[in-house]
């Protein structure tokens, strides 16, 4: 079974500044991997890469043995690959389920389809009800985004990249901005997935991030400074010069 | 007895039709850090934008130094020494560090002004930086910049909007330490924190709202011989 | 509740000529002309969120492309319709190809240049289009044997292909693919990452502007007998994106409306008002102060409003 994800001496740089220097990470199928690291290491970067956004200068980035590197971004998500975003990304002016439906179909050959009214009673949107349901919104279904609070539109971010079965799931900082409550609906949402997804998670929240991880990769100035078990890394020197403090 | 030097009494808002805040009174003390508690959606940011006057507020009075500030315009409210953080960093990324900072300068009468150096003793890292392009700090880096900026308007009172949020554990560290040092200095800060145990280093006193309600508010020696009385508000563990 | 105020108002449009002098019947033709043009502006602008300012080279095009068949060559009305709307559809695809090399302002300024190249050869390339003067001389299709120099016959003519795009464009919008549309348009990079291929997505919807543009051209040639170089000006680009913002961008009857209220006072109160363009600046200028959004969800606001008060 090959890795989940392999990466292998991927390097990217703006201008002058390098974001990320040779680095080399390895997550297999099933983890539950944790990428810390201060603000600017490269984390996001790194994702944006992985998600095919950003093209790299140097190096492999291998989904599932399949070599990802030079393909487009757009087919990323047909080969597994799903994402959230630090900032949320969702359709504002459009219903809940209508965001799930079109994640769907993101994935479907039914987006091809023009001349179909896209019924309400159609199984894609009853899908998404089900999608919904799972992480505690379907009451909410027929609501615009842009009316349900800040903590439920982050649940709906990881509704909508479930909803795709995804192989590889990408959290960027899933819990930003939610209050303590929302943290355990979100912690606990994350915690259902099962293990025929591999997630690899950035996050600030040590408390929910450290309970979540199984092996952790603590990223600086765009380089992999430390990897390990949970308590290999928390209590390794670098980690908390770099990033916990001590 | 430090004086009052900001007060809320019975100040309500509204978001068009939508009624977020009623009659939430409570006052800071001068030199004194209230730390502004609550769930997602409970009126924490709303209560800070009263307060600077970027939300108007429908009923109620804010006075400020014993004058009513709340039917001000914003900017002669930052003016009059209330200086507002607000959530999300907000540099002006085309400018140099030192340039954010010089052009938020505004002389007012206070004991101990503020000037570029002085924000570079409290954070050392930005002096590293200061001609680099504030698009291009790290988030810690631009937390430490907005605060120094508010600072550089001389405030008698400034509100801080989640500082902590987003950032690294030991930025936050570094952020917590540059606050408690404003606290010493004599500054009157309100900081709203989802950060429970930065709020309960710093806190002087707490205010937990509920729904756009005060829940509870009272001495922060009150809740730490009983932190149950401010988590069954907040709904946690 | 929609479905009756649909029908209604086919039954209305359809009556028309019934009981309305000449003069009225010509200015309803004019009026559900320029409404498929803006409606096909609409698909790129209002739901695909690409603003040209080159939309009229595709009325033109096809317009230009007919008039010379007819007139020059002398074929059929039935062969010179399908090469037109081919053709101009063709040129669609590779200005489409061109300009989505950008987005945004970009994307605009490659659009006004391409139209511009192509007012410009309307103008110089005399030989072909006879330049300045236009070429006149079209004669109108004869379907069935249907004499369309009558006004009547003319309208329902184009009332008939007017239904028939808006029922496509109707389908199209409320479709996977019309949903994905839109999608692109409000959040381009989370599209991407959920596996739709935003650029073809765009193409295809920009082609598809472009087809009903060449239909609007198509009929536009027909009503007027002749062309000139002006069709394919920028004022005339600007003019159909004022009907689509005016209207209300993305919305199915936005832009019909905006065609209307042009053309009403374009025709009409021109009549009666010398300084009809003054008029529909400040028509355009309270528009945007007190209907930002444009007329259609202005008045679905206020509908809906009126309804929760009533509840």
């Amino acid at each position: 079974m090959s890795n989940a994800l392999e990466i292998k001496h991927l390097n990217k740089s703006f201008g002058g500044v390098k974001v990320t220097q040779d680095l080399s990470l390895t997550v297999k199928p099933g983890e539950r991997r944790l990428i810390i690291g201060p603000n600017g290491a490269g984390k996001t970067t790194l994702f944006n890469q992985i998600s095919g956004e950003l093209a790299s200068d140097s190096g492999t980035i291998a989904v599932f043995g399949r070599d990802l590197t030079k393909s487009p971004a757009h087919l990323r998500a047909h080969v597994g690959v799903s994402r959230t975003y630090q900032i949320i990304t969702l359709f504002p002016k459009n219903t809940l389920a209508h965001n799930v439906a079109l994640a769907m179909l993101g994935t479907s050959k039914r987006k091809w389809e023009a001349l179909k009214k896209l019924q309400l009673n159609d199984p894609i949107y009853l899908r998404a009800l089900e999608l919904l349901d799972q992480v505690g919104l379907k009451h909410r279904a027929d609501m615009l985004i842009s009316e349900i609070s800040y903590g439920e539109q982050r649940r709906v971010e990881i509704a909508l990249a479930m909803s795709q079965n995804p192989s590889l799931l990408l959290l960027d900082e899933p819990l930003a901005g939610l209050s303590i409550d929302e943290r355990m609906i979100v912690r606990d949402l994350i915690s259902a997935i099962p293990k025929t997804t591999t997630i690899i998670m950035i996050e600030h929240d040590m408390d929910v991030a450290l309970s979540f991880a199984e092996t952790i990769s603590v990223l600086h100035y765009g380089s992999l400074i430390v990897e390990g078990d949970r308590d290999f890394v928390v209590n390794h020197p670098r980690t908390r010069e770099v990033y916990l403090g001590h | 007895m430090a004086t009052d030097i900001l007060t809320l009494d019975k100040v309500n808002a509204h978001y068009g039709d939508s009624h977020v805040l009623h009659d939430i009174s409570f006052s800071l003390k001068q030199g004194q850090l209230l730390t502004l508690l609550g769930r997602n959606g409970a009126g924490k940011t709303t209560t800070m934008l009263t307060l600077s006057g970027l939300l108007k507020a429908s009923a109620g009075k804010i006075i400020s130094n014993g004058k009513e500030i709340h039917k001000l315009q914003p900017e002669y409210i930052a003016r009059s020494g209330v200086r507002l953080v607000p959530q999300g960093r907000r540099v002006f990324a085309n400018l140099s560090v030192y340039e954010n900072l010089i052009i938020a300068a505004q002389k007012r009468k206070i004991t101990h002004p503020w000037s570029v150096e002085r924000v570079y003793e409290l954070f050392p890292q930005l002096k590293d930086h200061q001609h680099q392009r504030a698009g291009t700090l790290s988030g810690g880096e631009q937390q430490m910049l907005v605060i120094g900026r508010a600072l550089m308007g001389n405030p008698d009172v400034l509100l801080l909007d989640e500082p902590s949020e987003g950032l690294a554990p030991l930025i936050v560290h570094e952020v917590s330490k540059g606050i408690s040092k404003l606290k010493e200095e004599g500054l009157s800060i309100i900081l709203v924190e989802q950060n429970f145990s930065i709020a309960m280093d710093l806190a002087d006193y707490f205010v937990v709202l509920n729904t756009g309600y005060v829940a509870y508010q009272g001495e922060s020696s009150e809740v730490r011989a009983n932190s149950e009385l401010v988590t069954q508000h907040l709904g946690v563990f | 509740m929609k479905k009756l105020a649909g029908f209604l108002t086919i039954i209305f449009l359809i009556s028309i000529p019934f009981y309305s002098g000449e003069y009225y019947i010509n200015l309803a033709s004019q009026m559900l002309i320029a409404a498929i043009f803006a409606s096909s502006l609409n698909l790129l602008v209002g739901y695909g969120g690409l603003t040209s300012l080159g939309h009229a080279v595709y009325l033109g095009l096809s317009a230009y492309i007919t008039a010379w068949l007819i007139t020059k060559i002398g074929l059929s009305h039935g062969a010179t319709a399908a090469i037109a709307l081919t053709a101009t559809t063709v040129m669609g695809m590779l200005f489409g190809w061109i300009a989505l090399r950008a987005t945004g302002l970009g994307f605009l300024m490659l659009t006004l240049a391409l139209s511009q190249i192509f007012w410009g050869l309307a103008y110089r390339w005399v030989g072909m289009t006879n330049g300045d003067n236009g070429i006149s001389g079209i004669t109108r299709p004869m379907p069935f044997d249907i004499n369309l120099d009558q006004s009547n016959y003319f309208y329902w003519f184009v009332l008939i292909i007017f239904l028939t795009c808006m029922l496509l464009i109707t389908r199209l919008v409320h479709s996977p693919f019309g949903a994905s549309i839109c999608g692109t348009r409000d959040q381009a990079k989370r599209m991407t990452a959920l596996g739709f291929n935003v650029w073809l997505i765009r193409w295809i919807t920009f082609v598809l502007a472009s087809f009903f543009g060449a239909v609007a051209g198509l009929l536009y040639v027909y009503f007027h007998k002749y062309i000139h170089p002006t069709v394919m000006s920028i004022t005339s680009s600007a003019e159909a994106l004022l009907c689509v913002i005016a209207g209300g961008a993305g919305t199915l009857t936005g832009p019909i409306i905006g065609a209307f209220l042009v053309m009403i006072l374009k025709n009409y109160v021109s009549g009666y008002v010398e300084r009809w363009n003054m008029l529909l600046g400040a028509v355009f200028v309270f528009i945007v102060l007190f209907m930002p959004s444009g007329i259609t969800p202005w008045v679905a606001d206020k509908i809906s409003r009126l309804r929760n008060t009533t509840k």
